[in-house]
């Protein structure tokens, strides 16, 4: 065996959803790697532009493609996502062309700290907030230290959905910095929207109010679903975030939260956003020399 | 104005084909849960394929015309009455400004159609009438229908000839109290024990009472998950997978003990293991199913669905040419 395991690509699963579905499982386990694998693939599908195909959904570790089966065949499709990831899967020299996004989060903010402790009898552990508990599962010596790691480093949009607009980010760190908790034993009814929330190994912002399993940790004070479209970001889309791009979660007081709900209220709220083409290979690699570089293009000018 | 909210009954939402092509934002399609009751309204009352209609769903509501239509009832059979007088389903109706149209209690399925002449014309919202009520978009102000709303129809011109055509006898499906749904097994299937996998499609499942647009839950089985370590991400549950799409029909058991197939106005994705996918000619069937009935499932292939879906798509051209007038 030459080969290592590490430039082994895991098995892909291929399973018919139904007629009109085909899905895709790259591996059962999250990683960076892996989402960049479901992108690259994604990403060079949408490029064929192929009759037939209804919607591309690239998730974490998977994607899924909506076919109309009457003009293509499921089978069809599998062989070409088949040597697609042949030839892309590796990611050898993928370039994402997105964007790195100024995210602000009050953590701790009273509106979500009254939503969990109003449903505190659903919890893990009912005499701890949200932050307490999960920093204490993921060793952190304190709340300040936990909040610190999940603002200290940008994340990677790698999935859309759940309800329209609902980002799922991972946290571009090593596998042993990642952050890991569980979803509430049994879901709330209410969550309010905008809430910045943690489960699995993945933070969310919600898109709109409903019910929800996610740790609540802060509210973000810019909308990322606008179906009025009236802010600018969302003049092409009712939805901000696109699979791929970079957010910084920045934490802010209560000052700059409701200046900023001002600016969203009156329409003239703009994210600070700026163009990047981000290398995997490099976040793989040193991701906190890479992120540095990152944070330096959003911030810098 | 043409037809004026006198009560809304139970949940009565205007909706087409659906917002397709909106997966990867996360819309899920919203539309008619049968549409093949929907689309034979359509051709009753010599419609634009995909022109809006109403989904009514257990009880049906009181609606006053202000104009003269043309209208067809079609899905469950909740006979319609205009004026008070009986009126057949699955025929080509005409109404009266002035007149009001009521609708019997239930007697099998569970959501009847009402297809106008010129369509429902609320705004087009994403390409689509649809109404999605979880956030309140499409159809008429995002939401179900309530007392007192007026709705407008698009342009029909006059297809008073087309009164009394109705669909033939032998092509009216019949809803059952109990129900079987043919099922793709796949996806996260894997994760299912064997044994579990035999109960499955072994057990005859219960609707409950969460059987809804966004979905439907079954009781009357237990299905256990084969143990592991759990991935990375995927969180602590042995129901939990690391978070992905879910396709339209597709099945999940968050606890292991209530299946749950997602419907048109479901969750995209999410983080519990899906274990197969209701095959699209049968979810016309299964939106004709209502809390307390019977369901199985059965495992087909691949071929045994997409033949069904061509039985179908026939079954509703022939329809379809037999209500065209030349």
């Amino acid at each position: 065996m030459s080969r290592g395991v590490e430039t082994e690509l895991p098995q892909a699963r291929y399973s018919y959803g139904g007629d009109e579905f085909v899905f895709v499982e790259l591996a059962e386990a999250m990683s960076l790697k892996v989402n960049f694998r479901a992108m690259a693939i994604t990403n060079k599908l949408e490029e064929e532009r192929i009759e037939g195909v209804m919607d591309i959904c690239p998730s974490n570790a998977s994607y899924m493609v909506r076919i109309d089966p009457d003009v293509l065949h499921p089978d069809d499709l599998i062989s070409r996502l088949e040597e697609i990831d042949a030839e892309a899967g590796d990611i050898q020299g993928f370039e994402l062309r997105t964007r790195v996004v100024d995210v602000p989060v009050m953590m701790e903010d009273p509106w979500t700290h009254e939503t969990l402790m109003r449903f505190r009898d659903r919890h893990q552990d009912p005499d701890a907030t949200d932050l307490e508990y999960s920093a204490r599962i993921n060793g952190y010596d304190s709340k300040e230290d936990f909040i610190a790691a999940l603002l200290g480093s940008p994340w990677l949009v790698t999935m859309i959905g759940f309800v329209p607009g609902l980002p799922w980010c991972y946290q571009l760190v090593p596998p042993e910095e990642q952050v890991e908790v569980p979803k509430y034993v049994r879901p709330r009814t209410y969550t309010p929207e905008r809430a910045f929330g943690f489960g699995g190994g993945f933070a969310v912002v919600y898109s709109v109010e409903g019910a929800g399993g996610y740790q609540l940790y802060g509210l973000a004070p810019a909308p990322v679903l606008d179906v009025k479209q009236e802010l600018k970001d969302f003049q092409d889309s009712i939805v901000f975030p696109k699979p791929g791009d970079v957010f910084n979660y920045r934490g802010i007081d209560r000052e700059e939260f409701d200046e900023i709900r001002g600016r969203v209220e009156d329409g003239t709220f703009e994210y600070r956003k700026k163009d990047f083409v981000f290398h995997p290979d490099r976040a793989l690699d040193d991701p906190h020399t890479y992120n540095e570089e990152i944070l330096g293009v959003l911030y810098g000018d | 104005m043409a037809i004026r909210v006198k009560s809304p009954g139970l949940l009565t939402t205007v909706q087409d084909t659906g917002r397709l092509g909106e997966y990867a934002i996360g819309m899920p399609p919203s539309g008619a849960m049968d549409v093949f009751s929907y689309q034979v309204g359509n051709y009753l009352v010599g419609n634009e394929e995909g022109a809006a209609g109403l989904e009514i769903t257990y009880f049906g509501p009181e609606l006053e015309f202000t104009e003269d239509a043309v209208v067809a009832v079609t899905g469950a059979q909740m006979p319609p009455k205009i004026n008070g007088d009986e009126a057949p389903t699955w025929e080509t109706l005409a109404v009266e400004a002035g007149d009001v149209l009521t609708f019997d209690y239930l007697q099998n399925g569970a959501r009847s159609y009402l297809a106008v002449a010129g369509g429902i014309d609320v705004p087009v919202f994403m390409h689509s009438r649809s109404t999605y009520t979880l956030i309140g978009l499409g159809g008429h102000e995002g939401r179900a229908l309530g007392e007192g709303d007026e709705l407008a129809l698009g342009e029909a011109g006059d297809r008073s000839d087309r009164v009394g055509m109705a669909v033939e006898e032998q092509q009216i499906p019949r809803y059952s109290k109990e129900t079987e749904l043919r099922v793709i097994i796949g996806l996260a299937s894997y994760r299912l024990t064997e044994e579990s996998m035999v109960e499955f499609l072994n057990t005859t499942w219960t609707v409950t009472p969460d059987a809804d647009r966004v979905g439907y839950r079954y009781k009357g089985g237990e299905l256990g998950f084969v143990e592991r370590e759990q991935p990375a991400g995927a969180g602590a549950d042995q129901a939990n997978v690391v978070d992905f799409g879910y396709p339209v029909g597709s099945i999940q058991v968050p606890g292991g003990v209530e299946p749950i197939v997602l419907m048109n106005d479901a969750v995209t994705g999410g983080g519990y293991a899906t274990i197969g996918t209701v095959i699209s000619a049968d979810r016309d069937k299964l939106a004709q199913t209502k809390t307390n009935d019977k369901t199985r499932f059965r495992s087909v292939d691949l071929e045994e669905a997409l033949a069904a879906r061509e039985e179908r798509r026939k079954q509703m051209a022939e329809i379809k040419e037999a209500l065209t007038r030349t």
